[in-house]
């Protein structure tokens, strides 16, 4: 291979100009020689025989003339067993042993191993002579909950690759070899448990895609049943700062029923990678009965490490996604903030004097975008099993307006929109998604015409209390008001979801059925009332009943007999029955 | 490496360009007298912005690079001292050169970081009572021009328990200056305070270095075991300056003129606020003036994705809707056992005597529970918004109780039965 060499030439922020002799490939990696250090960058222009290159570290201290030492590979991270419970920077660098290393501060040029120095117990699942391409399993370890998959490296090109050689079953180091296998040509390669694979290109690996017809349940009432999420789907959660993105994020990585979550706090506040931190390993997955932290991955690049490595670790966040993925896993991706990573395109961009598009952000903003969702999906793979990614993005709006070129990008891509408004978040409506704004194109856990007629019912409660506040309660008609009173109910007792409370925190889908039917029959019914006490009196009632209703457990005898309960009492007020 | 270069190539704005080798990026180099900093290296070309700015530089004006990055003096001296943007005595007090320290240094290593559990005590019950202050929280003020922002500023510095105050003042008028330096002296604690002071006649550069060089400072006391307390005013002079030195170095701006990474401009100096597990911690308390009181404004829409929350001051007093401390839950479960449920119950009241107000302004019938909340809002808004009030928040707590037994009937309150019967000041 001819790996090129060069010299720093010039340096303008976090970008470094190198002129280089040999071949060098657009985004292959460099290393600069500045100060004592190896300084990480990427190759992101190459014209005339000068390399541009994008440092993922504090460029201070570089002087025209210092080495540069090119790799002739791409941005890569390291898949392997051990990958999940660990906490990550952008560049896949374990902050926790970097600690251990470095102390309080973020030492720069320090590159430490993703994959923990270990031993894992390893199953073969192939023998020699059987034929195997890239993504295809040669055996297998039990990581924590999942057998972890060890796969051929999903780089391998070519055809015609057989098993030469395959330990038996027994205790490996992670790093040596389980494996040989070799082509007609006679081309060797020794596989162990670790591979590394660009962060840029998808992994497509699989049979085929598939539709993502199945919800993905986050067990929050207004998203399972109204702005449903699927396996393999996308979704965005735009909003201005303080209406809770990052807390319903939490929220989702939390309770979804995903099998593997990744997290990728991408250019936001390190107090809330922080929370997730100390919070997680804390917390038991009801469904495993393990910690939380061992289905999770922590991706962080807080907004006060470097700029270039935040675009970076939404890359690293999802192809760690699609290796999970290829053992046929339910990979939820949360995404916080796109805006962060949007931005961190727009510095380079300035820097390298690109022609500015809309808002100063490059004009292949919106490509970039796309490519990054389009990752999701729903995927056969190639031994029958189905697994999914789904990505979720969060989007910081500048001055909260949903106009601006992130959020209209990524609107365009995403199968859901969970919009946050500031008025729902100043009411403290939890969680503050718009019900009327948001939108969603996959299929909830309810019924879904049933859904849309109460959603008719919500933006009729919407109008009337626009009229409302010209006309006073006075003009209002009481077939009106009480259609006002169904929305307002609507909104309270389903919608809003108390995540402080530790059984209205998360709503399994068969409850939301049981409680949507119920809803459903209550706001259907006719209310022959017509002093506008006497129906702000009953909604007050029925309102609490439904919260009492939230507060018992799900299939108990309480819970039954608040369901009985409320049936009797809005029965006892509709017109049709009582005649 | 003291070799002098006596060719300037070109003076732009506030940036020199000379030709040279061997620089390296983001150098210290004297032109003239004046401070630079190495902004670009383009093959033997060297782009140097020069604090003082550039007036009056020549051709010849010689340069010299100290093949340093910018440094600050660190030591117990720096205590009761006032420097400019630059870091050089403005007190006519001896400069310090011990011990110097590179600003902007690398960020904390988020593993290494800790939930912050301390509370910061203020005597200010909108602050204390209703929105915590936390300790290595990093909080803005958001104001219009012309609120007492700078007043409050000093008095929290002067009532709040921390070991350092670290002052970074940026295109201040020179009275505040003058009034902030009274305010610490007559309060006494200018012994434990260092000020880092840019008036608005001092050069455009040496505003941005303010809070580098503040929270450098705090960094070294805080890893000293110091509970350090920095105070930055007016984050919105900060990202002027950026702006005004961005579009004189003709980089494309992104919204209303102001750089593309003023976000990462602003986050990289809040994040320096942190609790150091087994040493001391930062709290930054900013100051974010919204040019038209207008909360979209870029300076306050990007400062709020970064900070901890926001205190809006309005018409002299901090506004209970708006002003949010993210951080409050982690430490007002610890107070008093009444405190959220007082804190959250008076609130809402309050929020029911604005709709009274408003309904009394459109000329509607007030109606018993009206006058009632009239009542509460006006002494409300007496005993523990006015900012003068001065107590602690046990007192503060007590009054809360007592105003509403003045105004309401135990359970026109909301408040949990149990409590009421624990704290109501009257007979029951």
């Amino acid at each position: 291979m001819d790996i090129a060499k060069g010299y720093v030439t010039g340096v303008n922020g976090n970008l470094a100009t190198v002129r280089f002799e040999g071949s060098v490939r657009k985004n292959e990696v460099a290393y600069i020689l500045a100060a004592g250090t190896r300084l990480k960058g990427e190759v992101i222009r190459v014209n005339n025989g000068i390399a541009s290159t994008q440092i993922y570290e504090m460029t201070n201290g570089i002087k025209v003339g210092d080495e540069v030492q090119f790799t002739g590979a791409l941005m890569s991270v390291e898949l392997g067993p051990g990958l999940l419970t660990q906490v990550f920077d952008g560049l896949q660098n374990p902050l926790p042993q970097l600690a251990e290393k470095c102390g309080f501060f973020l030492e720069r040029g320090v590159y430490l191993d993703p994959i923990p120095d270990r031993s894992w117990e390893f199953t073969p699942s192939v023998k020699p002579g059987d034929p195997v391409s890239a993504g295809d399993m040669i055996g297998s370890v039990p990581e924590g909950l999942f057998k972890h998959r060890i796969m051929v490296p999903f780089t391998l090109k070519g055809r015609g690759w057989k098993v030469k050689s395959i330990v038996g079953p027994g205790t490996y180091h992670v790093r040596s070899t389980v494996a040989v296998i070799e082509n007609q040509d006679g081309d060797e390669k020794e596989l162990s448990m670790v591979f590394s694979q660009p962060i840029k290109e998808a992994v497509k690996c699989y049979e085929e895609r598939l539709h993502p017809s199945e919800p993905l349940v986050t067990k929050i009432r207004c998203i399972d049943t109204f702005l449903p999420v699927a396996k393999g789907g996308t979704f965005c959660v735009p909003g201005p700062f303080g209406a809770g993105k990052t807390v319903l994020q939490h929220l989702e990585a939390k309770n979804a029923e995903a099998d593997i979550v990744i997290v990728a706090a991408c250019g936001e506040r390190a107090g809330e990678v922080v929370e997730i931190l100390k919070e997680f390993p804390e917390l038991i997955d009801p469904k495993t009965g393990r910690s939380l932290m061992e289905r999770t991955i922590i991706i962080c690049n807080t907004s006060s490490m470097p700029v270039a490595a935040r675009e970076a670790s939404c890359y690293t966040a999802v192809t760690l996604g699609e290796y999970y993925r290829q053992m046929g896993l339910d990979v939820l991706i949360l995404a916080d903030s796109t805006s962060r990573w949007a931005q961190a395109m727009r510095e380079m961009s300035g820097r390298l004097e690109e022609i500015p598009g809309e808002e100063a952000f490059p004009a292949y903003l919106e490509s970039t975008i796309a490519a990054f969702y389009e990752r999701a999906g729903k995927v056969r793979l190639k031994d029958g099993s189905t697994a999914s990614i789904t990505i979720g993005g969060t989007v910081s709006p500048a001055g909260g307006n949903f106009e601006e070129p992130v959020t209209q990008a990524t609107l365009k891509v995403v199968g859901a929109f969970h919009g946050l408004s500031r008025e729902r978040s100043d009411a403290r409506k939890y969680p503050a998604i718009h019900p009327m704004e948001s939108w969603s194109k996959y299929r909830g856990v309810v019924d879904m015409d049933k859904v849309e007629e109460a959603r008719a019912i919500l933006i009729r409660s919407t109008e009337i209390n626009q009229m409302m506040k010209v006309v006073g309660e006075e003009g209002t008609s009481s077939e009106d008001y009480i259609v006002y009173q169904k929305g307002e109910l609507l909104d309270a007792v389903y919608l809003q979801q108390n995540s402080f409370d530790a059984i209205d925190e998360v709503s399994l889908p068969e409850r939301q059925r049981e409680e949507f039917a119920v809803l459903y029959d209550a706001l259907m019914s006719d209310y022959q009332i017509t002093d506008k006490k006497e129906i702000r009196g009953f909604f007050n009632q029925l309102r609490q009943e439904f919260l009492d209703w939230h507060g018992t457990l799900f299939q108990t005898d309480e819970y039954y007999e608040q369901e009985k309960k409320i049936k009797a009492f809005y029965k006892g007020w509709d017109s049709e029955k009582e005649v | 490496m003291q070799k002098v270069y006596t060719k300037i190539e070109s003076i732009v704005g506030n940036v020199v360009t000379v030709k040279a080798e061997g620089v390296r990026y983001n150098d210290i180099a004297l032109v003239g007298d004046s401070y630079a900093c190495v902004i670009k290296l383009a093959g033997d070309t060297v782009s140097l912005q020069v604090f003082a700015g550039c007036q009056g530089v020549s051709t010849t004006d010689p340069v010299r690079f100290l093949g340093r990055p910018m440094m600050v003096s660190f030591s117990e001296n720096l205590l009761g001292r006032v420097f400019n943007g630059a870091g050089v005595p403005i007190d006519k007090g001896p400069a310090l050169t011990e011990n110097m320290i590179a600003i902007g240094g690398p960020s904390v290593n988020p593993s290494k970081r800790i939930i912050p559990r301390k509370m910061i005590r203020t005597g200010i019950p909108m602050i204390d009572m209703f929105n915590t202050l936390v300790e290595s929280q990093k909080l803005p003020i958001f104001s219009a021009s012309g609120e007492p922002y700078n007043k409050l500023l000093s008095r929290i510095a002067l009532q709040a328990e921390v070991d350092v105050i670290i002052l970074g003042g940026m295109g201040l008028k020179y009275d505040d200056y003058l009034e902030f330096r009274d305010e610490i002296e007559k309060g006494g604690s200018m012994s434990r305070t260092v000020m880092f002071v840019h008036t608005a006649s001092d050069p455009i550069v040496e505003c941005t270095l303010v809070p580098d060089m503040s929270l450098a400072v705090a960094e070294q006391f805080a890893l000293a075991g110091k509970r350090v307390l920095v105070l930055l005013t007016d984050m919105t002079n900060f990202a002027d300056a950026q702006k005004e030195m961005a579009i004189t170095m003709e980089q494309v701006p992104s919204n209303r003129g102001y750089p593309g990474d003023l976000y990462s401009c602003l986050a990289s100096r809040y994040e320096k606020a942190v609790d150091f597990e087994g040493a001391g911690s930062i709290t930054i308390l900013s100051v974010t003036t919204m040019p038209g009181d207008d909360v979209t404004h870029p300076v306050p829409d990007n400062t709020g994705y970064i900070t901890e929350g926001q205190y809006y001051l309005k018409g002299g007093r901090i506004e209970p809707f708006g002003s949010l401390s993210r951080l409050k839950q982690n430490v007002n479960s610890k107070t008093r056992d009444d405190h959220r449920a007082l804190m959250d119950g008076m609130i809402k009241l309050y929020a029911a005597y604005k709709e009274s107000v408003e309904k009394r302004s459109m000329g509607f019938m007030m109606t018993e529970w009206d006058e009632k909340l009239i009542k509460y809002g006006e002494l409300f808004e007496s005993g523990l918004m006015d900012l003068s009030v001065n107590i602690p928040l046990e007192e503060a707590l007590d009054l809360g109780w007592k105003i509403l037994a003045d105004c309401f009937e135990p359970n026109e309150t909301g408040l949990k039965t149990s409590l009421i019967k624990e704290r109501w000041p009257k007979e029951l």
